[in-house]
């Protein structure tokens, strides 16, 4: 590993770290879509910023695109209270006319000026350790290596004094209101430094891998945990795992490296997504299948409660009295009788004592509207729940 | 070339012709699927969609190293529609919100698309060129077999609109009646989610995948401003979307350096904002017009009714009072004594004022009226 190949490693995760910890608060709060909308309509912001300036690092230029940021934000929030849209309509609307505008401001002056709409999108990560700051002679490393560093340092700063307000907002609104934090400011403090965090990050790793790494991460954390501090050390580390292994990815192949980082962040979420042991897809169909038994099982237990006649209860008339499948019915029949539920007799089937009592609870458990009630149930009942 | 010269031309020249069809036609299919986008609150689909396609092209660009736009398109569905599904069963399976699922495919197929599309430009192969007009679109890389393709499209579209029309409907407003009237609600919306996802497909090649999510929820959003009924939306929004294209086309085509489907996406923008505007029942300006109107009738009411309660106490109701009774009350201006003269409720004299019959009946009624209303 040479210096350049480090400098871009820690440049990619010093973004991955920064991005992380807005989009965490992003996805709590529903609002993942919005950073798509503030990193496209930064656009005209860098544009203008850059004919002022004429530097594509200076800070005018981050402060004037993140004001366009909180501009998109405010556009899409006095949009939705006109009515006359639904809000995901509003952002829809907002970013793609301010990109159109930013797309034709550059292409209008595209003689005089050395930014490329593409760059933008996505960003070159391979170049940044070749635009070098240096103060009175002194080379002291990439210059959008200090522009993160320091957006990262503010971003921690306030993350750690603002922690207690922004919790709480973010889950009951209306309990920060009454406690007297302004939902307003900790709203607009979060659009602020997701703005300023797409600003500073889109010109090393381009605006699309900036939502990738906002969203992506939290997304993957938020399927492993339901506590905020977990899951904001979880999307760190999954952000700074992906843009490690997503740069090397792209030294193998010789391609774009904010490509291959989303691409290592898909592989994550699509991993966890898969195989996360509560959430995700396989044990959610697992538990749908067991819940889809226990319910057969009840059916099956109930009916032999209001039947006494014996063809009722006859193993071969089961299943065209509830209207079962065959495998389903020897299924649910197995699992009544390993739990001592039923006794088959004569292929006569009938209720034990305890499956007796069993349903008889059920039947309680069923008719029983009031929550506290049935909480209490809960637990002598399912079988399958710890 | 004037905006003039871009309208003689456009019947003659091949290119101008193509382009301004083919972005015409863009704007009605788009408009028309759109309307549905936006009222199943799916309007940022659209964008999703768009990026989603990405990969797809590049995929597709791999496997046959043509570069022929149906093929590409066709691969851009595909990638497209794994999005779609891939969203829906992540809102289903998990408690992730769909702003997050939008999110998270939008910008992880996109940049798998980056990554395919750079890796493509590093191969030894010279036919790679111009995959990334995809990205911005090129409206002028229309060829007359593009435009042949999405006017199939769009009268396949049409079709299917007007066969299911009934369905689509039903479902747009109440998804479980639907279902209970026997429908086959998953069939419908797989129908109509496919349709989106075409005429989003159909349009990277000319608008590109940024700015495609506007053309389709631009010209809905603005349909929706002047019409309760979903047909008259439809329509409207089909005309709206046409017109984007051909006017965008005309802007980008009479100035130098101008790309079209950025134009296009702002004279979309421009209908939204004069439709938000200028509608008459929804429309904002009107709005606030009738608050100001609501606002000074009721101001004239509060002054009458406390006239009403002045002269109340006199035997006759047209014992003239000092104005000047009336200023520590609020509702009270010169205008609206004035408009109370007009309405021949009161006659003033000088510095006086005293209620005529009309005026004494009028009051004594107002709140009589207003009261059994609200009953």
């Amino acid at each position: 590993m040479n210096s350049a190949q480090i400098e871009i490693q820690l440049i990619a995760s010093l973004v991955a770290i920064a991005c992380a910890i807005p989009g965490t608060f992003l996805v709590l709060r529903k609002m993942a879509m919005i950073s798509d909308a503030i990193s496209h309509s930064i656009l005209p912001g860098i544009v203008i910023g850059f004919f002022i300036t004429q530097d594509l690092n200076s800070p005018l230029l981050i402060v004037l695109a993140a004001f366009t940021g909180v501009i998109t934000v405010v556009l899409v929030e006095y949009i939705q209270k006109t009515g006359l849209v639904k809000e995901d309509t509003a952002i829809g609307l907002v970013f793609p006319a301010l990109f159109s505008i930013g797309v034709i401001l550059i292409a209008k002056n595209a003689n005089d000026v050395h930014l490329d709409v593409d760059a933008v999108l996505v960003g070159e990560l391979a170049l940044a350790p070749f635009d070098r700051l240096i103060i009175s002679g002194v080379d002291i490393g990439p210059k959008s290596l200090w522009i993160i560093g320091t957006i990262l340092l503010i971003t921690i700063t306030l993350l750690i004094a603002f922690f207690k307000e922004l919790k709480v907002s973010t889950f009951d609104k209306g309990l920060a209101a009454s406690l007297g934090f302004s939902p307003a400011i900790i709203h607009y403090g979060l659009m602020t430094v997701s703005s300023v965090t797409t600003v500073g990050a889109f010109d090393a790793v381009g605006a699309i891998l900036v939502v990738a790494l906002m969203i992506a991460p939290a997304a993957t954390a938020y399927l492993l945990t339901t506590n905020l501090k977990k899951m904001l050390g979880l999307a760190m580390f999954f952000g700074v795992f992906s843009a490690i292994s997503g740069y090397w990815l792209a030294h193998k192949l010789d391609a774009s490296i904010a490509g291959s980082i989303t691409t290592m962040l898909g592989l994550l979420f699509l991993a966890v997504y898969l195989f996360a042991p509560n959430k995700g897809v396989i044990a959610v169909m697992y538990r749908e299948k067991q819940q889809r038994t226990e319910v057969s099982l009840l059916t099956f237990l109930l009916h032999l409660k209001n039947h006494n006649e014996l063809e009722e209860r006859h193993v071969n008339h089961l299943r065209e009295h509830i209207n079962w499948h065959k495998v389903r019915a020897k299924n649910v029949l197995e699992l009544a009788q390993k739990n001592n539920m039923i006794i088959i007799d004569n292929n006569i089937v009938s209720l034990t004592e305890k499956g007796d009592a069993f349903t008889s609870k059920a039947i309680d458990y069923i008719i029983t509207n009031e929550d506290a009630q049935i909480e209490d149930m809960k637990d002598d009942f399912f079988l399958f729940r710890g | 070339m004037d905006l003039q010269e871009y309208f003689s031309l456009v019947f003659s020249d091949y290119t101008l012709r193509t382009i301004t069809l083919g972005t015409a036609i863009l704007g009605a299919v788009t408009g028309m699927l759109g309307s549905f986008a936006v009222l199943r609150k799916q309007s940022l689909l659209g964008d999703a969609i768009s990026h989603a396609a990405l990969p797809g092209i590049a995929i597709a660009f791999l496997i046959t190293g043509a570069k022929d736009s149906n093929t590409l398109l066709l691969g851009a569905l595909v990638s497209g529609l794994i999005g779609t599904f891939w969203i829906r069963s992540i809102v289903k399976k998990t408690h992730l919100k769909s702003d997050t699922a939008l999110g998270l495919i939008l910008s992880l197929f996109f940049g798998f698309g980056m990554l395919l599309l750079t890796f493509i430009q590093k191969q030894p192969n010279a036919n790679q060129a111009g995959l990334d007009k995809y990205l911005f679109g090129q409206a002028a890389t229309l060829v007359e077999s593009d435009v042949w393709m999405m006017a199939t499209v769009t009268a396949l579209c049409l079709f299917v609109l007007l066969l299911f029309w009934k369905e689509f409907k039903i479902l747009l407003f109440d998804a479980d009646y639907t279902k209970t009237l026997g429908f086959n609600t998953k069939f419908i919306d797989v129908l109509i989610t496919t349709f989106i996802v075409l005429a989003i497909v159909l349009g990277l090649q000319t608008v590109g995948v940024v700015l495609m999510s506007a053309m389709l929820l631009a010209p809905a959003a603005a349909a929706r401003q002047w019409t309760n009924s979903l047909s008259k939306m439809v329509f409207l929004a089909a005309i709206f979307g046409a017109f984007s294209g051909v006017f965008g086309t005309a802007i980008s085509a009479s100035q130098t350096n101008l790309s079209t489907g950025p134009v296009i996406v702002l004279v979309a923008s421009v209908f939204v904002v004069f439709s938000f505007v200028f509608s008459p029942s929804r429309g904002l300006l009107f709005k606030q017009i009738r608050f100001i109107k609501n606002r000074r009738d009721l101001e004239l009411h509060k002054t009458l009714a406390f006239m009403h309660h002045i002269a109340e106490t006199h035997d006759n109701i047209s014992h003239p009072h000092a104005i000047k009774l009336l200023n520590n009350f609020q509702g009270f201006t010169r205008k609206t004594l004035q408009k109370l003269v007009e309405k021949n409720y009161v006659t003033l004299d000088g510095n006086m004022w005293s209620l005529t019959e009309i005026g004494f009946t009028t009051a004594a009624n107002l709140y009589t009226k207003q009261a059994t209303e609200d009953e």
